[in-house]
């Protein structure tokens, strides 16, 4: 009887829907094969569009791996979900849009730019730092022992008014703005190759210099000690305050450098960016398994390319329809796969 | 047990009834305030009033006094943050674009007990009909987000809702041609849709028959949405005291906990998503028919969530009334109390605030935001569970405190003091039963209190 009474209430229901290991491994590959389909159709299709996407998607991806970098790193230290880190990248984006063009006016990119380009790029690293720093001081620091939710919606207002400023008239305004920049050089399938060169030759010094000092540095073992173990760490001599705001400084730098390469790539600022490019770093973090820094490089990327590939391959959606399919990404991932690429499932401890 | 009821039965109701004859007496008030105190009023006493607080203001508070209650039920209730609420707002307006306006694309015309005149084409159904046609679309909507996220922590769920929400928004964007098809007119989106119609009250020539947004419309709307805000209230009161309200407020506090207690998280969950799916359909509804009169995708952004989101928490999370309130003080603060305050700070220091104060309401909200979660987690008015638990030190803290001893301390007041309760209660309903032994049935416990 008691036994019975029970069942009713529920215990012997499973608390996670599982279709069972062995379907949902077959739906996993079936889904890989469809992409893996999709992605040689289009090169047989049309093997021009097919390249320029590609390199379009390599161009956007390193950009996305940038920003997903700044998630994923807050990520594996505090676990809390920036959601301002996409509108702080916005704000850069701004930021680098008023210091080359309206301060430094630059108008066409030569190689002569190079110089405003690394001073942009100090400039804005400096400032997403700062304020990415100033956030977590002011009001993250005292919810660290808060419930989850409430840094997370910490962060939803920090976004809100991180776009509120950027909606101001004299700041960028609600519209779209586009800036006067014009790229010249040698052009593949419609993609600029110096564009391309400037985002690997800015990209690729960060992320490897990334890699150093989260492997290589004191600081570095100091960061990957208090992801483990706050309390731990510090009962080490490790400065845990100082840490945390250390990686949310180098997270913002990372935006701030995204930021001004995505405003010479795009030639516009809107106030919506962030939330967009959000999602899709976002998405890129966990596609690579959130808390894995190789993950986030290798997930940005390929988000970029499927992205890439959905606007300008000979069987995509269009670009209206971009932010779906990184979603749908998303989705798929959630329930296939939630852990990741490269990371580790993990079981809730009690 | 019957007998149990009965005795305890006299208290119980009159408490009962107290919250919703306090409701209606307010809503009235409201209704006669402007219909009939105000314009037989003065001018310099009537004119600050109606500049303070319009009634359309009043109508769009009650609109979105209903999306804060359904978020309440997701956010407040069951504990998962919900980024993408505005998905259920947008799909609930877009039903009744659907089934209650001029026709964009579809040739077909069909009424049915609508209030606009038989003659109109297009599709025309009433609106009750539409709010419960919208509820249903959405829960289903909200079953569907819900499935695949019912794997997920907290902070991922977050993540995704707002893509949810994100994608709804560029769905009905692009919907003027879903593969040749227009499904949803795209940017322009549909309108204009029918006004409420009053049925009996206008045909006897007391309100007017359809209620426009004109004055008369918007006074008569105050009882309109007020009933539909009621119902929100009645639901959520009642759907707290209930099994599925309890295994919420169980969820909310510990997952795993609850799994193990036996609560059975997948359909708990998903019933979370879809009741708040159902009011944000309706207030959906009422947006597009009452407020607005036309639905496009732009009215639909991740600003309108957070908006919400901020209602719930300024109020407090899972209480009803704090809820109600908070939606009702930010909803006159986004539409009119912000330039208001900025048109009475001018009058005394000659600024101009009046036209700048309003563009900078995301940077106040957001900034609100923040500073409620610093400052006062609980909301304005907590429920008193929460009180409790926020008075209660944090582990860790207590543990600093060396304190192992303070809490067994606490754990055993609570014991104490839970066992007194307890006692008190069996010993009355023994009294009850010894009082009436010949009571049909045996058993005094009533299966959802076992």
């Amino acid at each position: 009887m008691a036994t019975a009474s029970l069942v009713v209430g529920g215990t012997q229901r499973k608390a996670k829907v599982r279709l069972g290991p062995l379907v949902e491994r077959v739906l996993a590959y079936a889904v890989l094969a469809g992409i893996l389909i999709w992605f040689v159709a289009n090169l047989v299709a049309n093997p021009d569009r097919f390249i320029g996407s590609l390199l379009v998607g390599l161009q956007n991806g390193l950009l996305y791996a940038l920003v997903a970098l700044g998630y994923t790193m807050v990520y594996g230290i505090v676990e809390l979900i920036n959601f301002a880190h996409g509108d702080l990248f916005m704000l850069t984006t701004i930021i680098a849009a008023g210091l080359m063009v309206s301060l430094l006016g630059v108008g066409q990119v030569t190689v002569v730019t190079i110089l405003p380009l690394l001073l942009a790029l100090v400039v804005c690293m400096a400032a997403g730092g700062f304020i990415n720093m100033s956030a977590e001081f002011l009001a993250y620091r005292k919810l660290r022992s808060a419930p989850k939710l409430a840094p997370l919606m910490t962060a939803v207002g920090l976004s809100f008014i991180f776009r509120g400023i950027a909606q101001q008239e004299y700041v960028n305004g609600s519209a779209q703005k586009n800036w006067p920049i014009t790229w010249g050089g040698p052009q593949v399938e419609g993609v600029f190759i110096y564009k391309l060169l400037m985002v690997v030759a800015v990209t690729v010094p960060l992320l490897l210099l990334m890699t150093w000092i989260v492997s290589r540095t004191k600081m570095g073992k100091a960061m990957r000690a208090v992801a483990q173990d706050q309390d731990g760490a510090r009962l080490m001599g490790i400065n845990v305050n100082g840490t945390i705001s250390f990686v949310f400084g180098l997270g913002g730098a990372l935006a701030g450098a995204a930021g001004v390469l995505y405003f010479l790539c795009q030639t516009q600022t809107y106030y919506d960016t962030g939330t967009q490019l959000g999602l899709i770093a976002f998405t890129s973090a966990v596609l690579g398994g959130i808390g894995n820094l190789t993950g986030a490089v290798v997930g940005g990327v390929a988000i970029g390319v499927v992205q890439a590939m959905n606007e300008g391959g000979a069987y995509g959606l269009g670009s209206d329809w971009s932010q779906s399919v990184v979603f749908a990404i998303l989705i798929i991932l959630m329930v296939f796969k939630p852990e990741g690429i490269f990371g580790r499932p993990t079981t809730e401890k009690v | 047990m019957a007998a149990a009821t009965h005795a305890a039965a006299p208290q119980r109701d009159l408490k009962r009834f107290a919250w919703p004859i306090g409701y209606v007496a307010v809503i009235l008030f409201l209704f006669f305030l402007y219909f009939q105190i105000l314009p037989s009023l003065v001018k310099p006493v009537s004119a600050p009033v109606l500049a303070w607080l319009p009634v359309a203001t009043i109508n769009e508070c009650l609109m979105w006094a209903i999306m804060a209650l359904g978020l309440n039920v997701v956010v407040g209730y069951a504990g998962l943050l919900d980024l993408g609420y505005v998905a259920f707002w947008a799909l609930g307006g877009y039903t009744a674009g659907w089934l209650m306006a001029f026709p964009f694309n579809w040739s077909w015309d069909f009424h049915l007990l609508s209030p606009v005149k038989a003659t109109t084409p297009g599709t025309h159904i009433n609106f009750w009909l539409v709010c419960i046609a919208a509820g249903i679309l959405c829960s289903i909507l909200g079953l569907f987000i819900g499935a695949p996220t019912l794997r997920l922590r907290g902070d991922y769920l977050a993540l995704v809702t707002l893509g949810f929400g994100e994608v709804i928004t560029q769905f009905f964007r692009n919907s003027g041609d879903i593969a040749g098809f227009n499904l949803a007119n795209g940017d322009p989106g549909i309108g204009p849709i029918d006004p409420i119609g009053t049925g009996p009250l206008g045909a006897a020539g007391i309100a007017p028959p359809l209620l426009t947004n004109s004055a008369a419309g918007n006074v008569w709307k105050i009882l309109v949405l007020g009933l539909l805000v009621g119902i929100c209230i009645f639901v959520s009161l009642r759907i707290r005291e209930g099994r599925l309200g309890r295994a919420w407020l169980a969820l909310r506090e510990d997952e795993l906990a609850a799994s193990m207690m036996g609560v059975p998280l997948v359909r708990v969950k998903l019933l979370a998503y879809a009741v708040g799916a159902f009011f944000g359909g309706i207030g959906g509804v009422a947006n597009a028919s009452a407020i607005t009169t036309a639905v496009s995708p732009s009215g639909f952004d991740f600003g309108k969530s957070v908006l919400v989101l901020l209602m719930v928490v300024l109020g407090g999370m899972g209480n009803v009334w704090g809820v109600t309130i908070g939606a009702f003080l930010l909803s006159w603060l986004n539409s009119n109390g912000l330039k208001q305050i900025g048109v009475q700070i001018d009058s005394f220091a000659g600024t101009d605030l009046a036209a700048s104060l309003p563009r900078y309401n995301y940077v106040i909200l957001g900034l609100l935001l923040v500073l409620m979660m610093l400052f006062r987690r609980e909301g304005l008015i907590p429920e008193s569970r929460t009180k409790a638990l926020m008075s209660m030190p944090s582990r860790t803290e207590a543990e600093s405190l060396g304190a192992d001893s303070l809490e067994a301390e606490a754990e055993t007041d609570a014991v104490e003091h839970s066992d007194a309760k307890a006692d008190a209660k069996i010993a009355h309903s023994a009294d009850v039963m010894a009082g009436a032994a010949s009571a049909p049935s045996p058993s005094p416990r009533r299966e959802d209190e076992s």
